[in-house]
């Protein structure tokens, strides 16, 4: 497996002038460049919505605050969610998605790479077009900029009748846009992962990164899609004069509250997914075992998508729907904790009997099975819909989607960073600082996201600009947004380490860590046709049947 | 179950619970007045023996599976004197997974049974007779309440009568709203129901002590959404009668002074008549509160500020002050205009 | 060509559901039994264009290249039918019947699902066009079966939404 040592033609591109490079990135139609793009467009908007997160905290760290005005307050949280779901965490775990899995399946490229291109272009513009929106909406003539409903954008606020000028416009443009973008890559994903798997590469040897990409694809394209028919319902509205969501003309606000919802709950699935495939893939790894119970994990997987396209009301428990309705999607969202305790306990059974390596990627990958353990379980608290009719829009909820999002999601985000990073770049990243960025987020995150149940608990509704005193949430609001600096910290760790390590870092060879996907055993980082020779395999861990001959596993599976 | 037992079964439950329920547990000793753990009529009662019974189950899970992760992380850390062999290699077991499908199913299982029945009991009630109905309309940023049979309009802060257990006389709330989407909160007295444009929704209460309880619109409404405040005020029978007695009265604008009659005048003959009700003069605007009897509540603009002179005035001068946002206008009058318009306002008793 | 497909269908499927929720909602006139005419004729028309695509699609598999053409051309030639006769009905609707896409919730719903509709079948037809140009320049070979194949079977996707359109619209509705 000593690729390292030949010599790779574009390596040499370094003389050449930066137009020339630049020129060459925007035109790119590789899978690894695009997935380069897509991580540098996400953590641009991480730092973006980040910031705006600050805002927001600062705003309420005390009762009464006037760090920022209410109208500025509705823009901000609107423009941090929206951002954060569709302009960080997807194109960030696109961007993972298209530089790994032709890699891990022995490809040389998407199945479409120009359809990739445009996909990512499309996102991209979709970002750039909802940030305009604080110079196009409309600003100039005092009628507000960004958009201000809501990342919901419940009906019939979005309605001309209440949200004048074009703020709410730019929203749905840029998330119509960008989920133009999404569904390309979606198809992209799923036809790559169906078609150009290496020869040996049947369906079930395939790296379990693969696996919960094809169900994140299949989930996007089923999500996605009614997304896209509610905003045109929306633009309907607002420009040709329909009454879809128009209450005043016989329309109905709850059939928005379903149509978003049909997306924005198997949406969290699309996000938790592939934080999901990054955790089976850096576990074993890190534990030195193989991943216990593959077929159990992909039938989980499967099924997790599946129950999730049948929930999507919890989110609207306090509607009122009928009691029948009510104790349905009870039932199906308890539901979807079966499949995803499973899941749990086959990470927990990997790492038991292992010689766990506590790098920094591990380090995430552990915390964020804890947390994401914490989550579900407020989940199921949320999911009991007369609990839900106290907890439902306060900041319990709030706590909980962070909870997943940030405790689930970020974190293994993190630990991919750190695993990938040596791939991506050839260098080792520096594992002091990869420690200290872990436990300041660590520190910073419980800091945030525990105390932010107890004011939940206590009454507080989120979206709110302000809040009396006298209510007990004083103190809780303090501790919460004293977290959010150690996060802060945490990051500009982070960045820092990225950015250093790249121009300095340890040279890290095709597989520092000893790992057995096939992606390792390309060069750090990998030439533009990946493979000179299409890799064959012979089970789920062909780099373990090389450097294990003596036990491969292929005898086993 | 009695309150204090219910308070040792949360304070047993809550120490075994998440980290972040762990916090709760000293949270629910702090004065809070919008808790949810702090139930006062049977709605949120009901919420408040099932959210325990959850938050034990998920406890119980947690306290399982926490425990095993972290042993397993301690014990099988590479430890240095290692030989560096690779470990055991283990691909998997049906039994194992099969028993960890099972277990979870039959908790989910009990927990939906128990979910099903408290919806059942709190959803699927008739009123008896002896409640009192209001209807609930959700404006941006305040709250307007009808009372059908008692013939009362009034704003912001809710009065209804207090409900003995034994002799349940509930209140029953219709809730519409007028423009956007809103959502009736009072913690301490039911669940929250939302107020939805085109979409009546009804919502029921039975307070079982006197007192004033607290809460806030729970649905993002539009800019002022967090002043959108609650006042429920529950009242002994008798009280609660003297109270509607008194709101059946007209308005007593005696205008006995001519700075009174002369602050009338402007009322009258400015757009405040547009959009407030006073009975007994021309003003039948809905757009904003009835204001009838308007001294007759503790705060003005939902709950955003007390209901004292300087706030009327500043208020009436600049609603933004107080409320930037709010849909009621600066009127842009005289200080000689506004002293007199606050003058007659007092009156309305 | 599926995935899309699958996403497409998502995409009515939300349509349909709003037109279905909708109907009789509205809070004036007028309603679909006023003014709404079943289009049999047109349908007719777009149906059999499913049936000439196919043969098309077999003589090119075939190599009869210019058969393969002649067929193609009546599928556009009959998806510009079924096209006219929605512009004929929305004329009929919107001048005479004073139904616009503002008037009412039908009005609303009508206009977006059928205009959907239209409009994939537009795009349809331009992407038909682009291959009958090719076609009649002689660019079309037995080697190209297969993209003009996924062509055809989005063809057969509008087609069959069209099936689902017309249940909904005038019959389910009226
Ligand atoms: C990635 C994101 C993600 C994930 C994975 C989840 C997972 C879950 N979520 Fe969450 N959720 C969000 C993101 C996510 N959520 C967001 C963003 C919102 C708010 C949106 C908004 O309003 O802005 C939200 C809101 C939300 C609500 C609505 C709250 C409200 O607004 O009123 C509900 C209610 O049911 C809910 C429930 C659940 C449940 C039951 C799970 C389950 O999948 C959890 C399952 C996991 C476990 C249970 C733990 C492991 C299991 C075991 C160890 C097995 C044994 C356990 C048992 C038998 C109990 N979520
Ligand atoms: C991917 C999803 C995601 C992520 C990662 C986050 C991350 C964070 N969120 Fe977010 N949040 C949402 C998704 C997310 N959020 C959504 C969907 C909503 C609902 C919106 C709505 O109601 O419509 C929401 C709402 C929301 C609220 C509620 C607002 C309200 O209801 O009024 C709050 C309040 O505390 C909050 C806080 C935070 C914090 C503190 C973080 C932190 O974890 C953030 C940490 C990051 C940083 C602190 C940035 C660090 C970098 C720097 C500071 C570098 C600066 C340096 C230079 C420029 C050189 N979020
Ligand atoms: C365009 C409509 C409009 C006009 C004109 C208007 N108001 Fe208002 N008013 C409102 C609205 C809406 C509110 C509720 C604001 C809130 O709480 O957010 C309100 C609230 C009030 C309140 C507080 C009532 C309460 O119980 O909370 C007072 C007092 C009041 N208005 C007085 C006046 C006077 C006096 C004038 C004329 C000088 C006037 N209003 C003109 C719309 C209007
Ligand atoms: Cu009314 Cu929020
Ligand atoms: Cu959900």
């Amino acid at each position: 497996m000593s690729t390292d040592a030949i010599i790779w033609p574009q390596l040499q591109t370094e003389s050449r002038p930066i137009t020339e490079r630049l020129h060459e990135w925007v035109t790119t139609v590789d899978h690894k460049r695009l997935g380069v793009l897509y991580v540098l467009y996400a953590m641009f908007f991480l730092i973006v919505a980040g910031i705006e997160a600050t805002i927001i905290r600062i705003q309420l760290i005390r009762p009464h605050n006037d760090f920022v005005s209410p109208q500025v307050f509705n823009r901000l949280f609107t423009m941090h969610g929206t951002t954060m779901i569709f302009f960080v965490i997807m194109p960030v775990l696109f961007g993972f998605a298209n530089y790994l899995v032709p890699l891990m399946i022995g490809a040389r490229d998407m199945a479409f790479p120009r359809l990739n291109a445009f996909s990512f272009w499309m996102t991209a513009f979709g970002g750039l077009l909802l940030y305009f929106s604080y110079v196009g909406a409309s600003g100039l003539y005092g009628a507000g900029n960004a958009p201000d409903v809501g990342w919901f954008a419940y009906a019939p606020l979005t309605s001309k009748t209440f949200s004048i000028g074009n703020s709410t416009d730019y929203w749905t443009l840029s998330l119509l846009v960008s989920g133009v973008g999404s569904i390309g890559t979606a198809i992209n994903l799923i036809a790559t992962i169906l078609c150009m798997r290496c020869p040996g590469m049947t369906l079930g040897r395939m790296p379990l990164l693969a696996w919960l990409n094809l169900t994140m694809g299949a989930l996007v394209i089923l999500a996605v899609s009614p997304l896209t028919a509610a905003q045109i319902m929306l633009l309907i509205d607002r420009h040709l004069g329909g009454h879809f969501f128009d209450t005043q003309a016989g329309g109905s606000a709850v059939i928005w509250m379903h149509f978003f919802w049909v997306f924005g709950h198997p949406e969290v699935y699309v996000l938790v997914i592939p934080a999901f495939a990054f955790a089976s893939e850096i576990i074993p790894v890190f534990s030195r075992k193989a991943i216990f119970g593959y077929a159990a994990m992909v039938a989980a997987t499967v099924s997790i998508a599946f129950v999730s396209m049948s929930v999507w009301a919890h989110h609207m428990f306090t509607v009122g729907m009928s009691s029948g309705a009510n104790i349905f999607f009870v039932l199906s969202t308890m539901a979807i904790a079966v499949p995803t305790g499973i899941k749990i306990f086959n990470w927990l059974a990997t790492i038991w009997g292992g010689k766990l390596r506590l790098q920094t990627p591990m380090l995430f990958c552990i915390a964020f099975l804890f947390q994401f353990l914490i989550a579900g379980l407020t989940g199921v608290t949320l999911g009991a819909a007369p609990f839900n009719w106290q907890l439902g829009n306060s900041y319990y909820v709030v706590a909980h989607f962070h909870y997943v999002i940030v405790g689930g999601i970020l974190f293994t985000l993190f630990g991919a960073f750190y695993y990938w990073f040596p791939k991506v770049s050839g260098r080792m990243y520096n594992e002091t600082l990869g420690q200290v960025h872990f436990w300041l987020f660590l520190i910073g995150f419980h800091l945030t996201f525990d105390f932010m149940h107890v004011p939940g608990i206590l009454g507080m509704p989120r979206r709110i600009y302000t809040y009396e005193p006298g209510r007990g949430w004083d103190i809780w609001n303090l501790i919460v947004t004293i977290g959010v600096f150690f996060q802060a910290a945490g990051i500009l760790v982070f960045v820092f380490n990225l950015v250093w390590s790249f121009f300095r870092g340890k040279v890290a060879g095709s597989d520092p860590w000893d790992a057995w996907t096939l992606e390792w055993s390309a060069t750090s980082p990998p030439p533009v046709y990946n493979y000179a020779v299409i890799p064959t395999v012979r089970s789920r861990r062909p780099l373990w049947d090389i450097k294990h001959p003596e036990d491969p596993d292929w005898r086993y599976e | 179950m009695s309150r204090g037992s219910h308070t040792k079964w949360l304070r047993a439950l809550l120490v075994f619970c998440a980290p972040a329920s762990v916090l709760a547990e000293p949270a629910s000793h702090v004065a809070s007045p919008t808790s949810i753990f702090a139930p006062a009529s049977t709605p949120a009662q009901s919420i408040f023996g099932l959210s325990m019974f959850v938050l034990a189950v998920v406890g119980g899970v947690f306290v399982v599976v926490f425990p095993l992760l972290a042993y397993s992380v301690v014990k099988f850390r590479d430890r240095h004197n290692d030989d560096h062999s690779e470990p055991p290699q283990i691909y998997g077991s049906n039994q194992v997974e099969l028993a960890w499908i099972v277990v979870p199913i039959l908790i989910v299982v009990g927990l939906f049974l128990a979910t099903a029945h408290v919806i059942a009991s709190i959803q699927n009630v008739t009123p008896p007779s002896g409640s009192t109905e209001v209807v609930v309309i959700g404006h941006q940023y305040w709250w307007e309440y009808r009372y059908p049979d008692l013939k009362i309009v009034t704003a912001n802060e809710l009065h209804v009568p207090v409900s003995d257990p034994a002799h349940p006389t509930p209140t029953f709330l219709t809730l519409l709203s007028a423009d956007t989407d809103h959502s009736f909160w009072v913690p301490r007295l039911a669940g929250k129901t939302d107020l939805i444009p085109n979409h009546p929704n009804r919502m029921w209460i039975d307070p079982h002590e006197a007192g004033l309880f607290l809460g806030q619109c729970a649905q993002y409404c539009g800019t002022q959404h967090a002043k959108m405040l609650l006042r429920v005020y529950v009242q002994p029978r008798e009280e609660f009668e003297r109270w509607v007695r008194d709101q059946r009265q007209p308005a007593n604008a005696s205008s006995a002074s001519s700075g009174i009659s002369s602050g009338k005048r402007v009322f009258e003959s400015t757009a405040c008549t547009n959009c407030h009700t006073i009975s007994g003069t021309a003003a039948n605007g809905r757009f904003g509160p009835d204001l009838t009897h308007l001294m007759s509540r503790d705060t003005i603009a939902a709950g955003a500020a007390p209901n004292t002179p300087e706030n009327l005035r500043l208020w009436i001068r600049n609603p933004d002050a107080i409320k930037p946002g709010s849909k009621m206008p600066a009127m842009g009058l005289s200080d000689q205009d506004v002293n007199a318009l606050t003058a007659f306002l007092e009156t309305l008793h | 060509m599926y995935c899309l497909i699958g996403a497409e269908v998502a995409i009515f499927a939300i349509f349909v559901v709003a037109y279905v929720f909708y109907i009789g909602k509205s809070l004036s006139g007028p309603t679909p039994k006023d003014v709404l005419h079943a289009p049999i004729l047109f349908t007719i028309c777009l149906l059999s264009s499913s049936l000439t695509i196919q043969l098309a699609e077999r003589e090119l598999v075939r190599g009869k290249t210019n058969a393969f053409v002649s067929w193609w051309l009546l599928t556009i030639a009959l998806g510009g039918a079924f096209l006219f006769g929605t512009a004929l009905e929305w004329r009929h609707l919107i001048f005479d019947e004073r139904l616009t896409i503002s008037t009412n919730l039908f009005g609303t719903t009508y206009y977006s699902l059928v205009g959907l509709h239209a409009s994939h079948v537009t795009l349809g037809l331009v992407a038909l066009t682009i291959v009958a140009l090719f076609g009649l320049l002689g660019h079309v070979r037995k080697e190209h079966a297969e993209r003009v194949a996924v062509l055809s079977l989005y063809w057969h996707f509008v087609d069959a939404v069209w099936v689902v359109v017309f249940t909904v619209v005038y019959v389910v509705g009226v």
